[in-house]
Parts: structure tokens; C-alpha cells; sequence
């Protein structure tokens, strides 16, 4: 243990406690986490249903308050900010597709909102058109047609269209934390595999620090270079991208019991 | 003739109320019940105003802020106190009753022999009800360029988001809490500027005289949405208007056609309750496809 010339973590979570009033009693739904990311790192994250992975995501955005602990992101202490204004570091997408875009907006004037992301907004016009060269390039990547939907309303396009703008939109701004939040489990599995895809490659071409949530075991070897598992709101296992690339399905089914 | 004229400016005046009202129903999604007090407050500051001696035109621009204002109450009762925010604008409606009493001092204030804005030289210059169509067509360009300006910049667009989708809102930095608070300000500000215009108009102000008034100004919105069908922002907005002169239309007609005055509240609700029910029911019955094929068997 001699050698303490870490990097400092990207992401910090330090005894954090999460908990709930249920009736009488209080529940614990993250227990004692302590976790810390790297700069860069791709983090896969799973557990069975209520073992506390969507909580954990709450607790980095702030939609639920911290028990104890802190979190630390980029090396600002955020523990106490309003979700609100940790959008400046952090973007999210979510599972459902619909939660990510403003349905009756169009596609253009969704990314020029995500453009914005975190900054003050003022009266000034919001630029759609001097923008629109760069949203077409931005979404010619997705390979689903995305670039010729610019002026649809977001409410008209496919699922798997809808969740490549959420990812466009969490990603364009090169947030310090991206959160994943299941965002190919309401996909086909065509549609899924090409979003993930489409993922890995923005993470890995913009080194961005992320966290994705995944039911999808194959997913979670495949992608990333490191894996948690969560547990009744622990952390029950960490493998970092060695012990992860020797890992079988099979070796995490007893976790899933 | 001249009612049809008098229904066109009248129209154009409450056409903003409408404007004020689709800025909380349409854009951020909820039924604003304020307006029934705003209105008559817009109306009772301006009139009382008048009656003090202020010029008719800082008159109605006090119409203007005594909207925000009440607008700023619903809005803090919402997002601060967590009121729903229908009973928040039920409870600011009812306490304005009280307040524009105070205001008034009386519950039915004229402005007979008083200036206001429709007696301006020029305007006596134009033929019977055209005044109340000018100073409409006027205000309503200013407060729709203004209004589609602002939707056009960076916090008129996060204003709409926020009304769109608030977890996507609140997920690029933008606070849900504060577009709402915008939003009502905003919306009653323009709805208090419709009073205080409509009273000078009418000639006074009274405290009862917000009854109804949601109506009024949902029958403009979903009119012209019936009426003209799939549109941009800025369109539904000039929509808006149009259906607010053709709502007026409808009144006119339904008089002329011999209702009994005291009639026209349940009517208005009624012509309402068939506009918002016609889309449905159009899809329902296959409107257009029927009156398709009834026109072709007959040709």
C-alpha cells in the first residue's frame, strides 16, 4: 500500500446514506456507500431489483437527500446542490424514452435546449438556425436518420430515434458524469444493441466518466472497464477492468439469487 | 354591421386573455383559475386609476402589473407553499373579490365623464365600435410580438421545456418552480391589461365581472385550435385571437337568435364544452369521411 500517487477521483461518494419513511419505520435504501471513480472510467452497474442502483443515481443528482455522507464531483462538493444546478456537471438518461426530450419541441430546438445545459439562460434568442449545420452533423451519428428529423416534434419519432437525441443531448456538452439509467430497456433488442453501440462509442471518443445501470448481463461485461454490484443498498462486488474482461455470465448469476 | 365591428374589437380585447390563459393551459399544462379575479382586478385598477386622475394609458399599463401581481401570489401559493396549484389560483381568485371591493370601494365603479384610452381625437375620428377594433388590433400586435419574441429566446424556450417535459427541464438546470412562477406572472399580466382595456371599453368596472372569464378565454384557445388545426407556436397564438372574434361571433349569433340574456353564462359553457368535445367526436364518427361520401352519392 505504499503507493498513494492516485489521481484524484472524478466522483467521490463518501458514507452515504440513503433513507425512507415507510409508515412507522425508516427503511435504509443505500447503506455506508463508499465509492470512487476515475477520470474516464466506464462503470457498469448491477443488482436485482430494489438492490438500490436507481437510489444511488438519485443520490449523485440530488433528486434524493442525503442521509449522511457526501458526494464529491470534479473535486466540488455537491452534496447539498439543488438537482437543478448539478446539471451543469452531471447529465442523465433515463429508461423511458419520453423522459429525456420535450415531446412537442422539435429535435433541433431539444438539442439547442442541451446546449444550454447548466447555464444561466437569458433573453437572448436562442440561435436555432446558426446552430443547425452542427445539430446535423451531431446527429448523423446515430445512423437512424435523426439529421433529416430536425424540425420534427419529438413526440413523432421512433423510440430507439428518441433515446439517441436523449443520449446526444446528455453527451453534447461533455458533462464530468454521465448516468445511465437502464437507457436500452424499453428498446427492441436491435434498436438496444445499436444505442449501446452508438454509447460506447461517444464515451470512449469523448473519455467521458459514466455510470451505466443495466439489467442486460451480456451488456455488462461487453461494455466499460469496470463493473459494481449492488446489493440491499451495498456495494457487494467491484471489479476493475482486468478481473472484468476474465468474468463469465455465469459468475454473476450468484448475485442475482 | 356595427355589432359585428363592436364583436371584432371586443373579440381583439379579450383575445388577450386568451393569450394570457395559453400561456398556463397550453404551455404549462394546467387550468388557471386566478383569471377569474384577475380580470376584474385589471379592470378595477384601471378604472379606479382613471378616477383619481391618472392618465388613461399609465392607467392601463397599472392594469398590467396588478395582473403580475396577482399572477406572482398564485405562483409563490404554488411552488413555495405547495398548493396545488388549481386551489392556489381558486384561493387568489376569491380573495381578489375582497380585494377589488377594497379597490373600487364600491362593487360597480363608471367612468362616465372620465378620459379613457378609447377617447383619444383620432379614434373619435373613425365610425361607431371602430375604436374598440384599433386600440385592439394595436395592443394585440404588440403583446403578440412581444409574447412570440419571448418564446424565441433561451428562457422562453426552457419555459417551454418546462411546461413540455419538468424532469427533462430540471435535468438540464432548468427550475420547473421558477418557469411556473414565469409563466403565471406573465399570463395574468396579460390577462389584467384584457380587463383593464375591456373596462374602459364597457365604460366601467365591475366586481362581478370575472364570472366566467376561463371560459372566455378557453373558448379562444380551443376554437381556434378546431377552427384551424395543426400549427406552429407562433400560429396558434394569432389563432388564439381569431377564435376569440369567432367566439364572439357565436355569442352574437346565439342572441340574435333570440336567447334571453340572462341565458348567456350556460350557453357560453355549452358552446365551450361542444368546441373542447369536437375533436374527439370527430374522430369518433368520422366526420369528414361521412360529409366525403354524402357529398360524392350525391354528385
Amino acid at each position: 500500500m505504499g503507493c498513494r500517487r492516485m489521481t484524484e477521483a472524478q466522483l467521490k461518494l463518501a458514507n452515504v446514506n440513503i433513507n425512507v419513511v415507510v409508515g412507522q419505520s425508516v427503511r435504509a435504501l443505500i447503506q455506508d456507500v463508499n465509492l470512487e471513480i476515475q477520470p474516464g472510467e466506464f462503470v457498469t452497474v448491477l443488482g436485482t431489483n430494489g438492490a438500490g442502483k436507481s437510489t444511488l443515481f438519485n443520490a449523485i443528482t440530488g433528486d434524493l437527500p442525503l442521509a449522511s455522507g457526501t458526494v464529491t464531483l470534479a473535486g466540488q462538493d455537491i452534496s447539498t446542490e439543488r438537482p437543478e444546478r448539478r446539471a451543469r456537471l452531471i447529465a442523465r438518461v433515463f429508461q423511458d424514452p419520453k423522459m429525456g426530450t420535450a415531446p412537442r419541441m422539435s429535435v433541433a430546438e431539444n438539442l439547442a435546449l442541451a446546449s444550454r445545459r447548466g447555464q444561466r439562460l437569458t433573453l437572448a434568442s436562442r440561435k436555432l438556425n446558426s446552430q443547425l449545420a452542427h445539430f446535423k452533423e451531431l446527429a448523423a451519428q446515430t445512423g437512424n436518420g435523426l439529421e433529416d428529423a430536425l424540425n420534427k416534434p419529438t413526440e413523432q419519432l421512433s423510440g430507439g430515434q428518441r433515446q439517441a437525441l436523449s443520449l446526444l443531448m446528455a453527451t453534447m456538452r461533455n458533462p464530468e458524469l454521465l448516468l445511465l439509467d437502464e437507457h436500452t430497456a424499453a428498446l427492441d433488442p436491435h434498436t438496444s444493441a445499436a444505442i449501446m453501440t452508438l454509447t460506447d462509442k461517444i464515451v470512449q471518443q469523448n473519455h467521458l466518466t459514466c455510470l451505466m445501470i443495466t439489467h442486460q448481463l451480456a451488456d455488462a461485461l461487453k461494455y466499460g472497464n469496470r463493473m459494481i454490484i449492488l446489493d440491499a443498498g451495498r456495494i457487494v462486488a467491484d471489479y476493475d477492468a482486468e478481473a472484468k474482461a476474465g468474468l463469465q455470465e455465469a459468475d454473476l448469476l450468484q448475485y442475482f439469487n | 354591421m356595427g355589432l359585428g365591428v363592436s364583436a371584432i374589437g371586443q373579440g381583439l380585447l379579450y383575445g388577450l386573455l386568451g393569450i394570457g390563459l395559453f400561456l398556463t393551459f397550453r404551455i404549462l399544462d394546467f387550468p388557471d383559475m386566478t383569471v377569474e379575479g384577475t380580470f376584474p382586478f385589471g379592470a378595477a385598477v384601471t378604472v379606479s386609476a382613471i378616477t383619481h386622475g391618472v392618465n388613461p394609458l399609465l392607467a392601463t399599463v397599472l392594469a398590467l402589473l396588478a395582473g403580475m401581481l396577482a399572477g406572482l401570489v398564485t405562483g409563490l401559493l404554488s411552488t413555495k407553499g405547495h398548493i396545488p396549484v388549481l386551489l392556489a389560483g381558486i384561493l387568489v381568485m376569491t380573495g381578489l373579490f375582497s380585494v377589488n371591493l377594497r379597490v373600487m370601494g364600491r362593487a360597480n365603479l363608471s367612468l362616465l365623464n372620465q378620459p379613457n384610452l378609447f377617447e383619444a381625437k383620432w379614434l373619435k375620428a373613425l365610425p361607431e365600435y371602430f375604436d374598440s377594433v384599433a386600440v385592439g388590433t394595436i395592443v394585440v400586435i404588440v403583446v403578440l410580438t412581444l409574447v412570440i419574441l419571448f418564446l424565441n429566446t433561451q428562457i422562453g424556450q426552457g419555459f417551454i421545456a418546462a411546461g413540455d417535459n419538468p424532469t427533462m427541464a430540471r435535468s438540464l438546470g432548468i427550475n420547473p418552480d421558477g418557469q411556473q412562477v414565469l409563466g403565471l406572472v406573465v399570463g395574468n399580466g396579460l390577462i389584467g391589461l384584457s380587463g383593464g382595456l375591456i373596462a374602459q371599453n364597457n365604460g366601467y368596472a365591475d366586481v362581478n365581472m370575472g364570472i366566467g372569464t376561463i371560459v372566455i378565454g378557453l373558448a379562444a384557445i380551443i376554437i381556434g385550435e378546431v377552427v384551424f388545426g395543426e400549427l406552429t407556436l407562433s400560429q396558434r397564438l394569432v389563432a388564439v385571437i381569431l377564435g376569440s372574434i369567432i367566439y364572439r361571433f357565436v355569442l352574437l349569433l346565439v342572441l340574435k337568435l333570440g336567447f334571453n340574456p340572462d341565458d348567456l353564462k350556460v350557453l357560453s359553457a355549452v358552446v365551450l364544452a361542444v368546441a373542447i368535445m369536437v375533436p374527439s367526436i370527430e374522430h369518433k364518427i368520422h366526420v369528414r369521411q361521412v360529409l366525403r361520401n354524402g357529398v360524392q352519392a350525391h354528385d
